[in-house]
């Protein structure tokens, strides 16, 4: 662990697979600008690979004043404990004061390492972060300018605000979507450190045997409308409805992770906490109950319509127009009224 | 399964990682598992009830389980017993009620169980309860760790990498099946959320596993019916003093050494440990040893500033549509 340091700027791990730049490191140099304005600090990219220098410009495009670059041929390919080396010694050069990391399969697999080698503090998938104080009423102490790492806990049924006064840096893990993505400002510049990292065998325990990547059937973060639809509809032949009405607006057509677990629509489209998290101009729910899961992937949509035959479904707490009624005839109806708008 | 050495004997260290030692004449076939498992309040089931009024959640208000994932870890673990031969020991940290969860895995196979429970465990973040539990699987002899992904009352993921990085072995996270071990390595498919990877891994070295890994196996009778009055000493006291409530400390302290030693005979104590046992250095535990800390809870009351009702008729639902098209909602 490294001692508070005030000085200490924000950095962000930038994800990368083979020589392409992953949304989320992107998504959360937007926040850590913020973070590094509000606390006087630069902003740090941290890029990890092999022959990953040419990459750096473009980060900084999107936020970054300097970009960290681990380069090592041995670093070719993600393996947890050389990344976390090569992290953990960079950490200990310039003790950064926060340090972000995407809640991606990668990022949850990598922070806790580097958290723990470092005896810091991580919280795992904020939802938000901002910059706080904290007091300890016990010894009337006040910890200015903190990270305040906010996340849903229990299964998504509180709060929780989590801070870190002690032990840096102070560590977060984000998921894909939740940060909006940052301009892209294309004269902008930053500072490129290319840093020496030694790679030992010990570092590399694992082979990798064979990778298969595949790309997901439907591209939800960038679609303005999403008609999602939930256990309600009933059958995957009811699940008609929800296509025909994606079709009818140019909507991609999302689901519950019920709807998805009962057969109707492809894992692709699971919006909520263990989904994908989408802030849509649009978001049409249908028979969709509303649990806290789900809403962890969708209430950040600017527009929200639901549909549901229950009065009492928690859908309704965050709906801008809530339709009480039978999708079986609402969806039709609603159909037949955009179609003849157009 | 005939272990399998591929073609690994003439490789040097390249970017997919240390090319593994050629395998020993002899190839270990029994493998020791150590599976670390967690009681949780079932998130599932929260309903208007189990909130209290300050937003907080009333964990005795939920039905106490098994943590889903922890099952399929336990569930590999034994299907390594079954195949190889070895041993699987469960070890959990938590309160004295979670021996339940320890008799549980007895029930379907677990050859050892351990309840890690301390007052000085509490408040214990990912980081400390990995070191607290990094000390009590270092007290055992093992080949491979498992966890189960994430438990669903936090869904942190964390404690696996941590743990692993405490012991000093490798890990292989979200593990969905396990494809061979050949005495010296493990060779696993790890999803990887938009794919999946097959890697090879030195041991010992912990695996994370997802539930997509495996069907859990129900209880064994004759395993329940053997097991079903395993205790934990403090589960003894416990009872000793629900059931003499009038007892003196002394006739309680007796009651209790008569109930631990029968138990013991008969092979029905189930092992408990404290942080002395476990030679655990408390700066690293409890509140002290974690460096997160809880600045505010709030209940979740999402709510949609302006909404308003539509009426489910064609009347109504043509106005909605007509209002996003004109705030060009829709185009
Ligand atoms: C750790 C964890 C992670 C999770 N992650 C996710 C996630 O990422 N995404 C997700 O979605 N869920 C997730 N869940 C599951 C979540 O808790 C809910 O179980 C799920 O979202 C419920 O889906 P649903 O609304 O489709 O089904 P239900 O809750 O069964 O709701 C169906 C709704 O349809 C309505 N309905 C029925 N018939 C009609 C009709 N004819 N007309 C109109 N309405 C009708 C009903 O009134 C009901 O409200 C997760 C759960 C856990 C524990």
């Amino acid at each position: 662990m490294i001692k508070v340091n005030r000085k200490g700027e924000v950095w962000v791990f930038i994800e990368q697979h083979e020589g392409k730049l992953e949304d989320i490191g992107l998504e959360l140099l937007g926040r850590a600008r913020t973070l590094g304005n509000e606390l006087g600090v630069e902003v740090g990219a941290v890029l990890v690979g092999d022959n990953v220098k040419s990459m750096a410009e473009k980060i900084c495009h999107y936020g970054a004043d300097k970009v960290y670059v681990l380069e090592n041929p041995l670093l070719g390919h993600y393996q947890t404990n050389s990344y976390s080396k090569a992290i953990y010694d960079l950490i200990h050069k310039y003790e950064p004061q926060i340090m972000i990391f995407g809640a991606s399969a990668c990022g949850r697999d990598l922070a806790p390492r580097v958290a723990s080698a470092a005896k810091a503090g991580l919280t795992a998938d904020c939802t938000d972060l901002c910059i706080g104080d904290h007091e300890v009423k016990k010894t009337n102490t006040v910890h200015k300018k903190l990270l305040l790492q906010i996340r849903p806990a229990f299964g998504g049924n509180i709060i929780a605000t989590i801070i870190n006064y002690d032990r840096w840096p102070q560590m977060a893990t984000v998921r894909e979507g939740v940060m909006p993505m940052p301009e892209l400002q294309a004269d902008r510049k930053g500072k490129i450190i290319v840093e020496q990292v030694h790679i030992g065998n010990d570092e590399l325990p694992l082979e990798i045997l064979n990778e298969h990547k595949r790309e997901k059937k439907v591209n939800l973060k960038a679609s303005r409308i999403i008609v999602a639809g939930g256990a309600g509809v009933g059958s995957k032949e009811n699940f008609r409805f929800i296509w025909d009405l994606a079709n009818a607006l140019g909507a991609s057509p999302g689901a519950t992770r019920a709807a998805v677990d009962l057969g109707f629509i492809d894992r692709d489209h699971q919006v909520g906490q263990t989904g994908t998290t989408v802030r849509p101009s649009l978001y049409i729910a249908v028979g969709i109950s509303g649990a806290i899961q789900h809403q962890a992937g969708m209430c950040e949509s600017q527009k929200i319509i639901a549909i549901n035959n229950d009065p009492d479904a928690p859908i309704f707490n965050v709906a801008h127009y809530k339709i009480v009624g039978d999708l079986n005839t609402v969806v039709p109806t609603m159909i037949k009224s955009i179609k003849a708008r157009v | 399964m005939t272990p399998k050495t591929g073609n690994l004997q003439n490789k040097t260290a390249n970017p997919n990682g240390l090319v593994l030692k050629p395998l020993n004449k002899e190839v270990k076939l029994a493998y020791n598992c150590v599976v670390l498992i967690k009681q949780v309040p079932d998130t599932k089931k929260i309903t208007g009830e189990a909130m209290n009024d300050d937003g907080t959640v009333n964990r005795g208000a939920l039905p106490a389980i098994f943590n889903p994932e922890d099952l399929n870890a336990l569930e590999l673990a034994l299907d390594i017993k079954d195949q190889y031969g070895g041993a699987v020991t469960v070890i959990t940290m938590g309160l004295p009620s979670a021996s339940d969860i320890l008799r549980q895995s007895l029930y379907r196979g677990a050859d050892e169980a351990i309840l890690v429970t301390d007052r000085r465990c509490a408040a214990s973040d990912t980081l400390a309860t990995s070191y607290i539990l990094s000390a009590a699987v270092k007290k055992l002899d093992y080949d491979i760790v498992l966890c189960g992904r994430q438990a669903i009352d936090g869904d942190t993921a964390q404690v696996g990498p941590q743990l692993a990085e405490k012991l000093g072995i490798p890990q292989v996270t979200y593990v969905e099946e396990l494809l061979s071990l050949d005495g010296e390595s493990m060779t696993a498919r790890r999803n990887i959320g938009n794919g999946w990877q097959e890697v090879r891994c030195e041991m010992p070295l912990l695996v994370t596993v997802i539930d997509e890994a495996n069907e859990p196996r129900v209880a064994s009778a004759r395993k329940l019916m053997k097991n079903k009055n395993a205790l934990t000493p403090v589960e003894v006291e416990v009872s000793a003093r629900q059931g003499n409530p009038d007892a003196s400390a002394e006739k309680i302290a007796e009651l209790v050494k008569r109930k631990t030693q029968e138990l013991q005979e008969n092979g029905l104590l189930i092992k408990q440990w404290d942080l002395d046992d476990i030679e655990a250095d408390l700066t690293w535990c409890g509140r002290d040893g974690s460096p997160t800390k809880v600045h505010r809870i709030q209940s979740v009351v999402l709510s949609a500033k302006d909404s308003k009702f539509v009426e489910p008729t064609e009347q109504g639902v043509a106005d909605m549509i007509h209002e996003l098209i004109s705030d060009k909602t829709i185009s």
